[in-house]
């Protein structure tokens, strides 16, 4: 076993304690009279404030894994992991127009999910439950690789490696007992409280690492050059690892996997949740224009990458994984009191997503599996009750897939879930404008598109998998290589107008839409807003 | 200001600040998928190539747009809620009130 160092461990688990504690106390804060409706539980009674949603969803999307995966991509392959800049530049001005439409429907019909957004507006039963599945498949392993952060903060930490496997990963399940515990008596106002611990030590450890790290590396120049130097073509000939500035043949790549990306964050269920607990249609808009302050901290994050390679946290390993470059450069460039605080970032940082894609997940398997199919009767109550059950199911099937199935299968099922849960955007987005489209054309384009994606995944191989290994391949017709979740998208979408048009013609039931156009622009205040039903009274 | 607009009082659904706000939101996605004019190591800042430095400076510059394209949608919906209020006595939901 490694040298375990205490000043860091303390550190750390003395946060640990604090939002531990903050998790639980968060059931009496702003406390509603009727605790047992969903959306007490599972939307934090949708009253959150501006100052509120901005740190619950910057909690909510920059995840631990975010902080570990895009300086690992970044260190591994230079230029094209910083696509993750782009993606967030593009994510806000593309959804600025789409989320309040979706919040003011959504408060108007008592919607806690998208999919019961596309249960109302389609009538469509079979499309609705087929946007739940895709959520709920594709956030489990999001769930999973928070897990993988916290795990390579406890490896750096000197936790892990050999020994035992119970003691090796027995402060993952701790944490996650934890974890399930206050998620499961505070719903989403747990995570809530503690996205204002979490952001802040992000803040911080980002601020002064961007500081700190190159004045002791001997500044950014250095760290460039020293990069430029790792990705140099080798003198034997063989293929660089990376590029330090994009290459032509790799642009598509780059601008598709950022679109298709920036497209589908708002489409997971848990960036959903965190949208509609906002209180106005304006406290939404006013997220999307402040949001950009964490991407700037993402970019900078990412420019760590960087900053590993020039200070050699690989130590000449050629095999050393790129997952553990931050948390080693952490190490070796902070005092051991800083580590450990750096590392809480990291480890908070990945039990505030776990809890709000737990809660989400929880919320469409109650609300459109368990009482579309299983239990219509089901009262408010019911509903609450499920809901929690379902969240500690979600975390536990999580927790099994990291310990049973190995690492690298979370990040493939990541990868495929990020491909997947894009295919539900067709039926979304234009569902928030027009009621054009077919409802079983929609179905028919996800289901292509699902099948496409899932296809072109399997054939994608790496150097660490066989399957599963990537996201791009190449566009048909355009002849370039791009990302094969927008490429779906794109299939997914002429499917549905081509069947559309087919369908019309052929005069097949549309469905009832319980929407109406006013629905679409109401803002808190309004008539409609102030007599919308609960929830569960829904439909 | 509205007065030519066909239903009384009402906005017409394309109006100037909405064309706006939506060229505030395109600008910044064009500019950051168009790789090619980034997609070079010169300029550099303080030693960081201009790949690099050129994205991050889109970030605040993206959110000042986003910033715009909020107030002008405020203002023209403060406008549409007016007129629509000024033009009918009765409010937005007809059978409002009245129920539950």
């Amino acid at each position: 076993m490694k040298h375990v160092d205490w000043t860091a461990m303390t550190v750390f688990l003395l946060f640990f304690v604090v939002v531990t504690v903050m998790g639980f106390m968060a059931a009496r804060w702003r406390k509603a009279d009727d605790a047992q409706h969903l959306h007490e539980w599972g939307l934090g009674g949708r009253n959150f404030g501006t100052w509120v949603t901005w740190f619950l969803l910057g909690g909510d999307l920059y995840t631990a894994y975010t902080f570990i995966a895009v300086p690992a991509a970044v260190y591994a392959t230079g230029a094209a992991g910083f696509f993750a800049v782009p993606y967030t530049i593009i994510a806000y001005p593309l959804v600025f127009l789409i989320l309040p439409r979706l919040w003011s429907v959504s408060r108007v019909h008592g919607y806690v999910t998208p999919a019961d957004f596309v249960r109302g507006r389609y009538g469509s039963r079979g499309l609705s439950v087929a946007v739940a599945l895709t959520g709920i498949l594709a956030t489990m392993p999001y769930v999973a690789l928070q897990l993988v952060g916290i795990q390579a903060v406890l490896s750096v930490l000197g936790l892990g490696g050999s020994g035992n496997w119970f003691l090796q990963d027995l402060p993952l399940f701790v944490a996650f007992g934890v974890l399930a515990a206050y998620t499961y008596s505070s719903g989403l106002r747990a995570p809530a409280l503690i996205a204002f611990v979490k952001d802040t030590l992000v803040y911080v450890v980002i601020l002064v690492a961007v500081i700190y790290i190159p004045m002791r590396l001997g500044g950014y120049g250095h760290i460039f050059d020293a990069a430029a130097h790792k990705f140099a073509p080798p003198a034997d000939g063989s293929k660089p690892t990376g590029s330090l500035i994009i290459a032509t043949a790799s642009q598509w790549q780059y601008a598709t996997l950022a679109f298709g990306s920036a497209l589908a964050l708002f489409m997971y269920p848990h960036s959903v949740t965190g949208v509609l607990a906002a209180k106005s249609r304006n406290t939404v808009r006013r997220n999307m224009a402040i949001l950009p302050t964490y991407s700037l901290m993402l970019g900078l994050l990412a420019l760590l990458g960087f900053m590993a390679i020039a200070a050699g946290v690989s130590r000449g390993d050629k095999k050393f994984n790129a997952q553990l470059a931050v948390p080693q450069l952490f190490a070796d460039m902070f005092p051991s009191w800083f580590t450990g605080v750096a590392f809480a970032a990291i480890g908070v940082g990945a039990l505030v997503p776990a809890a709000i894609m737990s809660i989400a997940a929880a919320n469409l398997f109650t609300r459109n599996v368990y009482k579309e199919f299983l239990k219509p009767e089901a009262t408010p109550a019911d509903e609450t009750r499920v809901a929690k059950i379902a969240s500690l199911l979600v975390k536990v099937g999580a927790l099994a897939f990291v310990l049973v199935m190995d690492k690298q299968a979370a990040i493939n099922m990541q990868l495929l879930g990020g491909v997947w849960i894009l295919q539900t955007a067709v039926a979304l987005v234009a569902g928030l404008f027009t009621r054009w489209f077919h409802r079983w054309a929609l179905l028919a384009g996800w289901a292509v598109g699902m099948a496409y994606g899932t296809w072109k995944a399997y054939g994608i191989s790496s150097a660490a998998t066989k399957h599963f290994g990537g996201s791009a391949a190449e566009i048909p017709v355009l002849g370039q290589v791009g990302y094969i979740g927008l490429t779906g998208f794109a299939l997914n979408l002429v499917v549905a107008v081509v069947l559309t048009l087919v369908l019309r013609a052929l005069k097949a039931p549309e469905g009832t839409d319980e929407t109406s156009k006013a629905d679409y622009s109401a803002e808190a205040g309004d008539e409609a807003v102030e007599q919308a039903p609960q929830p569960t009274l829904a439909h | 200001m509205s007065s030519q607009s066909p239903s009384a009082g009402a906005l017409p659904a394309v109006s100037p600040a909405r064309v706006l706000a939506g060229l505030c939101l395109l600008v910044p996605i064009v500019v950051v998928l168009w790789v090619p004019s980034y997609a070079k190591a010169e300029p550099s800042l303080g030693g960081m190539p201009f790949f690099y430095w050129y994205q991050l400076m889109w970030v605040p510059v993206s959110a000042v747009f986003t910033t715009s394209a909020y107030l002008l949608l405020r203002r023209d919906e403060a406008a549409r809620r007016a007129a629509s209020a000024g033009s009918a006595p009765v409010p937005a939901q007809p059978d409002g009130g009245e129920q539950s």
